[in-house]
């Protein structure tokens, strides 16, 4: 691999900063924030990447990488970038194909020796009932009407047709729908690919995994969060499916245009983009939100239907929303700028809100500490739930990283594993698996991607979100 | 000449593919596409499928044929293994493609990867002694 160190400059432990004149055109710095041990795993092409969004008008403070950081189209993964009202931009390069896609945490009130000897029965019953796997439809079959409902109101809307509760958007980003969509948007190639799946996981690197909490690092938050070692958790990865994908595709072709139109020069056409204020700008924006609440819609059925299955093996048992975030999305944000308030265009792309508790948009329920940060680990390590800090607003506009990041191409990993073999090693360690593709197993093993634990030990270090608890996969259920 | 060869990317599926003309190039293109999901081997073009589109120049309608290949695999639930394309320019450039597939049957076609979406990222048609477009899928 080529060395990339000599052009970053160590600013502390976790942070190196790619200078002004890496490339060029840059209008701020880029900072990525990794320790020496993650800093080796960096590829040349993600500092490249950080170094074409800081090239980008409008952008403020920084070009970021979260300690998770790897190689994507337009941003890396785990790239943060804001950019002012005023004169700034919004890239699709900046959000992903998989518009909100995201994580929810669901706690029960049921302790692992009660669940453990019943796993495999709970497990294949999960596999059952949430749809999952490649091309996979879900049995909900939403109307034209109802999608627009979705899009307009997201979660908010699956609450009314009955499925989960009132308190569910309480405990949930965005109130599980955000503002500002526009379904005129949204093409009919998108509503196509976007109705059948409603309610489904797709493929990928997107699971369902029932999980016990291990550790418990901060006892006081984890009780705000209703955290408790031992007791089980259900986490759900997904995102908006084919509707996301295509609402990106449409607008990537519709912004490819507008570059030139604004005659504005980006250094990769993934990076294609509007000036805000733009027409182009405002029609992203507005089918973008779409798809964020159509995410956190399929987010909330899986959840509906995971409780339905808890309710069948554990009667009267309880699954209450922990949180729900999203990590590939732009926001409308206020943050300090040079000591001035303004309004801003966060970008998120593999990177999660981390907010603290001074921020309106942390929910009531969490507005004394902070909101949770989830971070999914890899198939079969742990995953930890962190607590966003004001800290966070200065170094990363609230931002801390997504996951474990990966290391090793999926082509490698075909060659190096085999469904079977990765299977086998995680029931060695009593990590029970549902797949509906062997060959989709044996990319995501947990060999493929960073350790967990070491991106979170960066986060945690720069005080960015502080570590809450530490939750151990028992069964994961795959696409 | 190869039709087309995959390249290492960490996150994706990276591939460029060849052509005598634009024509094969597209077509091999997006024998590619459909390769990283599944073995051709394993799917008879018993059905057939045709695409029109429309676009500014080459660059804009190669990725409008790969992205539609997409929209038609999921939403035809169908598994394509030939393909071919016919350009044509009146003002406008037009592209007719002919795909030949079969629904999908999980019990015959093992997948190896689900692609989202073409990206734009590195996305480029050179033409030297053969044409060649370079791709990177979102997977």
């Amino acid at each position: 691999m080529e060395d990339t160190s000599r052009s970053l400059f160590k600013i502390d432990d976790n942070t190196y900063e790619v200078p002004l004149g890496y490339r060029p055109g840059m209008r701020v710095p880029g900072r990525i924030f990794v320790s020496a041990a993650l800093r080796n795993m960096v590829e040349p092409g993600t500092v490249d990447q950080v170094a074409n969004v800081a090239t980008l008008p409008g952008i403020v403070k920084y070009s970021m990488a979260m300690p998770d950081a790897h190689l994507g189209y337009g941003f890396p993964i785990g790239g943060v970038a804001a950019f002012r009202e005023d004169d700034g931009i919004i890239s699709p390069g900046g959000v992903g194909f998989d518009i909100n896609c995201g994580v929810r945490l669901l706690r029960s009130d049921l302790e692992a020796e009660a669940v453990q000897p019943r796993i495999n029965t709970l497990l294949d019953a999960l596999f059952q009932a949430i749809p999952s796997g490649l091309g996979s439809t879900g049995r909900l079959h939403a109307t034209d009407q109802q999608l627009t409902e979705a899009f307009i109101s997201g979660a908010r809307w699956a609450v009314e047709e009955g499925y989960g509760f009132e308190d569910d958007l309480t405990h949930c980003e965005e109130s599980g729908g955000m503002a500002g969509a526009d379904p005129d948007q949204v093409s009919v190639k998108a509503r196509k690919r976007g109705r059948p799946q409603m309610g489904t996981l797709g493929s990928g690197n997107h699971f369902l995994e029932i999980q016990r909490v291990e550790e418990i690092y901060d006892p006081a938050v984890a009780r705000q969060f209703g955290l408790f070692k031992g007791q089980i958790t259900v986490m759900i990865h997904c995102g908006s499916r084919g509707a996301g994908h295509q609402i990106c595709t449409d607008h990537l072709e519709v912004l490819s245009r507008a570059v030139r139109k604004y005659n504005i020069a980006i250094p990769d056409k993934q990076l294609a983009c509007a000036p805000l204020g733009s027409p182009e700008a405002r029609q992203y924006f507005g089918g973008m939100v779409c798809a964020a609440n159509y995410a956190w819609t399929n987010r909330h059925i899986i959840a509906h239907w995971t409780r339905e299955v808890f309710e069948k093996y554990f009667p009267g048992s309880r699954l209450d929303l922990v949180y729900d975030v999203a990590h590939n999305v732009a926001k409308i944000e206020e943050h300090n700028v040079d000591g001035k308030r303004e309004r801003l265009y966060v970008h998120r792309k593999g990177a999660t809100r981390a907010f603290g508790p001074s921020r309106s948009e942390v929910p009531a329920a969490y507005a004394a500490v902070g909101q949770p940060v989830i971070i999914p680990g890899s198939m079969g390590t742990s995953s930890y739930v962190l607590c966003g800090s004001d800290a966070a607003l200065d170094l990363t506009f609230g931002s801390a990283c997504h996951g474990a990041g990966r290391v090793m191409s999926r082509s490698q990993a075909i060659k190096l594993f085999t469904g079977q073999s990765v299977k086998a090693a995680l029931n060695k360690d009593g990590i029970v698996v549902r797949s509906t593709s062997p060959s989709m197993l044996a990319e995501e093993a947990p060999q493929v991607y960073k350790p967990s634990g070491d991106v979170v030990d960066v986060v945690h270090n720069l005080g960015i979100a502080t570590r809450v608890a530490r939750l151990v996969p028992l069964g994961v259920s795959k696409g | 000449m190869i039709a087309f060869e995959y390249l290492e990317h960490t996150a994706d599926v990276m591939f460029r593919a060849y052509g005598e003309t634009a024509e094969e190039m597209l077509s091999n293109a997006a024998s590619a596409l459909f390769k990283a999901m599944v073995d051709p081997a394993s799917i008879a073009a018993v059905k057939k499928w045709t695409v029109e589109l429309e676009g500014s120049d080459l660059d804009d309608l190669a990725y409008q044929w790969l992205s539609e290949i997409i929209f038609l695999f999921e939403t035809e639930s169908a598994v394509f293994s030939t393909f071919s394309v016919r350009l044509e320019q009146h003002g406008a450039m037009k592209l007719y493609g002919e795909i030949g597939g079969e629904r999908i049957d999980l019990a015959r076609h093992a997948f190896d990867n689900e692609v989202k979406a073409v990206t734009r990222h590195k996305f480029g048609i050179k033409k030297n002694q053969l044409w060649c477009i370079q791709v990177v899928l979102d997977v």
